[in-house]
């Protein structure tokens, strides 16, 4: 198998409690793969450790032959500023970041790409306009068309679909389907478990460990939900060092 | 020739004035772009609590060597610093958040600043000190202020997409790019830099006016960002020389008056302004078809 991404007895969380507990495990290069777990079972935290953004507390993760730019992470609450006087065209823009850099020209293909990846999104028509009057679903539309122009090997997303109309979330799959497709590495975290089944080969169920991982059918199953639901979730101000610690 | 008499003539005529005009003028191609980042990073407050905070460090430069450059420069450039980590530290720490922690830092050094400059100097050397003197300036001063905007500019340059980037989405910068501390601790030098520069034409109290300012302004003129800045800069640009035009004539400090003009400015856009100003919001034409 072609690993893209490997955990080994992985252990991330804050301030010393930790919210993904010695996991262990792969994903396979090309893989489209959903992360699901009630609320507070490390999905979130899982993503970061992979993106960057949070150091394990043990642990490692590894990301054979890639780099750090190789990532695009979508967090959960987008962090966009839309008082911020930028318009859409821009937004996207961002995500050459990595080619272009302090100084580095946009080209005449690079505009094309840009323009491409609105379309390709469902914005066409929208590039000059601010950021402070797109909708809910919009917005999303638009940091889906940055992540397109980002053009990276593994990509992270963190709850996308929340709060959004079907059309969009329909329109957006079928974005997702077309990254599966060119054989890029998408982790997705989701809670509507009727759109994992149908649009997702792969599911990792998590609850600070792995409580089940492959074929969604068979990871989905209703023993394996009904134990990550006993998940116990309550914070405990006296844990004592964890005994597993190497 | 009237005309000349009233508005060029009093540059003409002094070297004093065209050396206030050309200090004006450096301060106002570099504050007002810095302020407009500071507005639109929430920050607006703390470039205030900066200003005051510079203070006892330049002070200290003053009692050290009385009412010079380089002792008062160095100074205030050291107690901006100072505070401006400080207070990162203490809201990384502590339960305070950044706005507390910098409120209690800048009130605590403007006491300590006063009552440095009163071991020492006089009242004049106090209001000085507080209020600057935009009409003594030297020709070292002329230069630190021309060298700090010219810095500040390339710099701008240079840090203007992540700056932005980080500004609109930090999220995302710290997903592809480990620029965002670097980033914003610059972007604090030459916030405290300008400040320092301010601070020896305009005093401790005004400095972050010529700032503020034609920034708030120019987010009322215009929704672009580039257009922003420039429209900024053209303002305190023109503050500046509306400032010690009229403060010539009428006999009026022109510290003050430099900060009066911008001011009018800003209450001008206030009404006016096409992007967002008063007359638009309560006359705000027919609705459109889509």
């Amino acid at each position: 198998m072609d690993v893209a991404i490997r955990f080994s007895d992985l252990t991330l969380g804050y301030d010393r409690h930790p919210a993904v507990h010695h996991l262990d495990g792969e994903v396979e290069r090309g893989a489209l793969l959903a992360v699901c777990g009630p609320n507070g079972a490390g999905k979130s935290t899982l993503l970061k450790g992979i993106a960057g953004t949070l150091a394990p507390l043990a642990g490692s993760i590894a990301l054979p032959r890639l780099k750090f730019r190789d990532i695009a992470y979508l967090p959960q609450a987008t962090g966009i500023d839309k008082s911020f006087p930028i318009d859409v065209f821009d937004v996207v823009a961002m995500g050459l970041w990595k080619r272009c850099g302090l100084f580095g020209g946009i080209s005449r293909s690079e505009t094309a790409k840009i323009r491409a990846a609105i379309t390709a999104v469902g914005l066409e028509g929208f590039e000059a306009r601010p950021v402070a009057t797109l909708s809910g679903g919009q917005l999303q539309r638009m940091l889906f068309a940055r992540l397109l122009v980002q053009d990276a090997a593994v990509i992270l997303l963190d709850e996308p679909f929340t709060a959004i109309d079907s059309k969009t979330v329909a329109d957006l799959i079928s974005v997702v389907s077309a990254w599966h497709y060119d054989h890029r590495t998408v982790l997705v975290v989701l809670h509507d478990l009727d759109l994992v089944r149908e649009h997702f080969p792969q599911t990792l169920l998590l609850a600070r460990e792995v409580i089940a991982k492959g074929k969604t059918g068979a990871v989905l199953t209703p023993e394996n939900l009904s134990k990550a639901r006993s998940m116990i979730e309550a914070f405990d101000r006296q844990a004592q060092a964890c005994a597993r610690a190497a | 020739m009237q005309l000349h008499d009233l508005l060029i003539a009093p540059f003409a005529d002094f070297a004093f004035m065209r050396r206030a005009l050309a200090g004006a003028i450096a301060l106002a191609i570099a504050g007002p772009p810095l302020g407009l980042f500071l507005i639109l990073r929430r920050m607006a407050l703390t470039g205030d609590a900066m200003a005051h905070a510079i203070l006892p460090g330049a002070a200290l430069g003053y009692l050290a060597a009385g009412l010079s450059l380089g002792p008062m420069t160095i100074g205030g450039l050291a107690a901006g610093v100072i505070v401006a980590a400080g207070s990162g530290v203490v809201a990384r720490t502590t339960v305070l958040r950044e706005d507390a922690s910098l409120a209690a830092f800048y009130l605590i050094s403007l006491a300590l600043g006063v009552t440095i400059v009163s071991l020492r100097g006089s009242n004049i050397d106090l209001l000085h000190v507080l209020f600057g003197s935009v009409l003594a300036l030297d020709d070292a001063t002329l230069i630190l202020l021309a060298a700090i905007a010219s810095v500040t500019l390339v710099a701008l340059a240079a840090l203007y997409r992540p700056l932005v980037i980080e500004t609109v989405d930090a999220s995302f910068l710290a997903s592809v790019s480990k620029s965002g501390g670097p980033v914003q601790i610059i972007f604090l030098a030459l916030v405290v830099l300008n400040l320092v520069g301010g601070f020896q034409a305009l005093g401790t109290l005004l400095a972050v006016g010529m700032m503020m300012l034609p920034a708030a302004s120019a987010m009322l003129i215009t929704a672009d960002m580039t257009a922003m800045i420039g429209i900024a800069a053209a303002q305190g640009m023109l503050a500046g020389y509306a400032g010690l035009v009229i403060s010539f004539h009428a006999g009026l400090p022109s510290g003050p008056l430099i900060i009066l003009m911008a001011g009018l400015l800003y209450l001008l856009a206030l009404v006016f302004g096409p992007a967002g100003g008063l007359l638009r919001r309560f006359k705000p034409g027919q609705h459109l078809e889509g």
